[in-house]
């Protein structure tokens, strides 16, 4: 046989359910304060520095790492919970996922430990956003022909050049970059670039938004010009960073933020089409709660396999290749399924409207953090024909 | 007929201590299972266990289940795909049921005081997935449904071929006030060539399981997608052989969800046959002048076909975790199943179409065995209610919970 494809069904360990009680708990509270509106995922701005220090005095930012850093030394499967209350829920989470969910493991397997020391608590405590520099205008999912250079220069580098479609980036406080330290060799062409943490009040940057079709702002162009970053903060191996992106990716590729992301139309569909829908609207239903069980289970099981330890990394790949799709397609079929409610529907006008928007934000759910095409390659070299 | 016989696993009599303390499937046989377990020599048990662990995630994967090895040695010699298929005289057949009846794995659910060999629900789950990687073509599914039927009624199993009616969700069969069954089964799996058919009745006093002669109804023989046998079974006052009221949970749809478990990991096996042997000759053959799993569109098509299995396969283990760990019959386990049985008939389709896509015309042959294995998978789809079936009754209970609940049912699992 070729590589064994492996899905132990898993199952969350009971501390999960107490843990999902609490954030429920927490959550209702936010609501009810007015934090943010869990019917409005289309929101403009989400971001929440108030929540999000909530969240942090709570113990759900940093997790898994060691208390020395701050962090809780909890499991992968209890931040999985969290994260899937949050998303369903709609919180306000840009202010945190990003430094929590990525660049806060990347500083503690890369960064010096004062930086670390500094850093990490912060981003436990909420009080941190971060943004991932890594495309630029003329290398997308081409990672490796990034060209923003880095220069050596006394006690640091001077960085020249611009990224893109960076999330978050007019509210973060660092950046998590890839810059170009030397060429490519002829040898290896992911040869020469290095990752670094960039302060982002540093003199030289300039963060211009870009509009999206959701109407959201959520992206930005960042350039930067002769910005200094210090020897301190380069992360990991000079020319190496394509030696360092490849552990972290299976936590990224398959949490439940890659197949929820649409989640709430699903939910208002079933409200609007009532207790007793027709046939149509039941098998519907049904075919879609079906698929998304089956994507949750398919996300959990690799959640407790890495957790144990294991490295799914083709299956990790496959969570967010068919999970994407189906997130993707979701408003898609809702729309379909919508033409079979009652106009009298309490909820019509909220369905129209997410839908709508779902309908809008959902090309991008392909596209962010590794395209269906780049996952596909990793499928295939998993598969044995790469 | 009745003969309360013991049957082990060959060679590996100590894999009874396997029947663990773990309470069985939708209905429970546990009594059973904890006074077998009692009997148990406690040391030759230990190191079993280990291996075999009880708890929910280990339940049908853990490849060093010695029931599964079992069965898997049984399929590696005896019904090789490439063999049967060139077999015009079914000369394999014989050999490969034999083996599989005297293994014990026929009677896998059936404890050992009437006559099974008392594997667990878990185990012969995983045996069923091992059964769909071979596409086997004998009714080992349906004979290990029929014991697991019977034995929620106590009733022994006889020796032999057996399979279960009704097997559609719409047909009735009915026990009347004199003792005799009456009814039409379509769609009935392997009927023709069965010993017994294992009956869930209804009647006035509520289900009832019984057992009734093959030769005692009428069937009308057909033939599945997938060429294995599809009948229909008329029972006109059939007079049965035993019969026992159906235990307090035990109803047309938990035995209808018991199959539909049974399909879904013998679609899952099959897709991973089909994505095996399709990844296997994209490496082989040449096209174009160079071999065709170079081509980016192969490739991506192959990494569909893997998302598809690794769909099956996690809907499909996970329904068949659920049942071995439940301790009753509820919603989130009606999800389950549910969900493993539309998500598998979805991914046969998809999966099927890619695997003949790769390999083109040869696959469309024949005397090629790719059709043993994607024809089987589209075939399974539509036993014990197709997935158009179970997808409208899974969305009424979603709709009847409301749409607030949906979330926490589906974080439940």
């Amino acid at each position: 046989m070729t590589a064994a494809l492996r899905f132990d069904p898993i199952r969350l360990p009971p501390v999960c359910e107490e843990l999902r009680k609490e954030v429920r708990a927490f959550l209702a509270e936010e609501i009810a304060a007015g934090t943010f509106d869990p019917h409005k995922p289309q929101r403009e701005d989400s971001d929440a520095p108030e929540f999000s220090r909530r969240v942090g005095e709570r113990g759900w930012l940093g997790m898994t790492w060691p208390k020395q850093y701050g962090g809780h030394e909890r499991t992968f499967l209890e931040r999985y919970v969290v994260t899937e209350e949050m998303r369903i829920a709609n919180a306000p989470t840009r202010r945190f996922f990003v430094a929590d969910r990525q660049s806060g493991p990347v500083l503690l397997k890369y960064a010096p430990e004062h930086i670390k020391m500094d850093i990490l608590p912060r981003i436990c405590r909420g009080e941190l956003c971060f943004a991932i520099g890594m495309s630029e205008p003329n290398s997308g999912s081409d990672l490796f022909a990034a060209k923003t250079k880095a220069t050596k220069t006394d006690g640091g580098y001077l960085i020249n050049g611009s990224k893109i479609w960076t999330t978050s980036a007019h509210i973060a406080d660092y950046m998590i970059a890839i810059f170009r330290t030397s060429p490519p060799t002829k040898e290896n062409r992911r040869h020469g670039l290095t990752q670094f943490l960039v302060d982002m009040k540093s003199p030289g940057i300039k963060v211009n938004p870009i509009a999206q079709i959701t109407g959201q702002y959520e992206f930005n162009e960042v350039v930067f010009t002769d910005v200094f970053v210090p020897d301190d903060h380069l992360l990991g191996e000079v020319d190496g960073a394509w030696k360092q992106a490849t552990s972290e990716l299976a936590y990224e590729r398959s949490g439940p933020e890659r197949f929820l992301e649409t989640y709430y139309v699903l939910t208002e569909l079933v409200r609007a089409l009532g207790p007793d829908p027709d046939t149509r609207g039941a098998e519907g239903i049904g075919r879609l709660v079906a698929q998304l069980h089956t994507m949750r289970r398919m996300s959990v099981s690799v959640a407790g396999m890495l957790q144990a330890g294991k490295e799914p990394v083709v299956e990790a790949s496959i969570v967010k290749d068919i999970g994407t799709i189906w997130e993707q397609q979701l408003p898609h079929r809702v729309r379909e399924l919508a033409a079979f409610v009652d106009g009298e529907a309490s909820n019509h006008a909220t369905l129209d409207e997410l839908t709508a928007f779902a309908t809008k934000l959902a090309p991008k759910l392909t596209i962010q953090g590794g395209t269906t095409e780049v996952l596909r390659g990793i499928i295939a070299r998993g598969l044995g024909l790469r | 007929m009745m003969r309360n016989k013991s049957v082990a696993f060959l060679g590996f009599d100590h894999v009874r201590c396997a029947v663990r303390p773990v309470p069985a499937a939708l209905v429970f046989v546990s009594a059973f299972h904890h006074h077998a377990a009692q009997q148990q020599d406690q040391h030759a048990c230990l190191a079993i266990r280990r291996v075999l662990s009880a708890q929910p995630g280990n339940a049908v994967t853990e490849t060093d289940n010695i029931v599964v090895e079992t069965a898997e040695k049984i399929f590696a010699d005896l019904a090789d795909a490439q063999t049967i298929n060139a077999d015009k005289a079914e000369t394999w057949k014989a050999p490969l049921w034999q083996a599989l009846s005297e293994s014990g794995l026929l009677l896998s659910w059936v404890p050992e005081e009437f006559g099974g060999s008392g594997a667990s629900v878990a185990e012969g789950f995983g045996v069923l997935n091992a059964a769909g990687r071979a596409g086997l073509a004998v009714p080992l599914a349906e004979t290990m449904l029929a014991g697991w039927l019977l034995a929620q009624g106590k009733i022994a199993a006889p020796e032999g071929a057996m399979t279960i009616a009704p097997a559609h969700p719409k047909d009735r069969i009915a026990l009347d006030a004199d003792g005799k069954l009456s009814g039409r089964a379509r769609s009935v799996p392997f009927a023709q060539g069965a010993q017994h058919i294992a009956v869930l009745a209804q009647s006035a006093a509520g289900a009832t399981i019984a057992l009734v002669p093959a030769s005692a109804c009428r069937i009308d023989k057909g033939l599945g997608v997938g060429g294995d046998a599809s009948d229909v079974v008329t029972l006109d006052k059939v007079a049965p052989i035993a019969t026992a009221p159906a235990p307090d949970g035990l109803n047309q749809t938990s035995l209808l969800l018991m199959g539909v478990v049974a399909r879904s990991l013998q679609i899952a096996g099959a897709l991973e046959t089909l994505l095996d042997r399709s990844v296997t000759y994209a490496n082989e053959r040449v096209a174009f002048e160079k071999k065709i799993g170079k081509f980016q569109a192969v490739q991506h098509n192959l990494a569909k076909l893997a998302g598809e299995t690794s769909a099956a396969l996690a809907a499909a283990t996970s329904a068949a975790d659920a049942i071995s760990s439940a301790d009753g019959f509820d919603e989130a386990l009606f999800l389950e199943a549910a969900a493993a049985k539309i998500r598998c008939a979805e991914a046969a389709e998809k999966g099927a179409a890619i695997a003949h896509q790769v390999h083109g015309a040869i696959g469309f042959t024949r005397e090629h065995i790719l059709h043993r294995f994607s024809l089987r998978a589209l075939a399974w789809r539509d036993d014990f209610g197709n997935e158009s079936h179970w997808a409208v009754e899974l969305g009424r209970m979603v709709a009847k919970r409301g749409a607030d609940d949906l979330w926490p049912l589906v974080a439940s699992r």
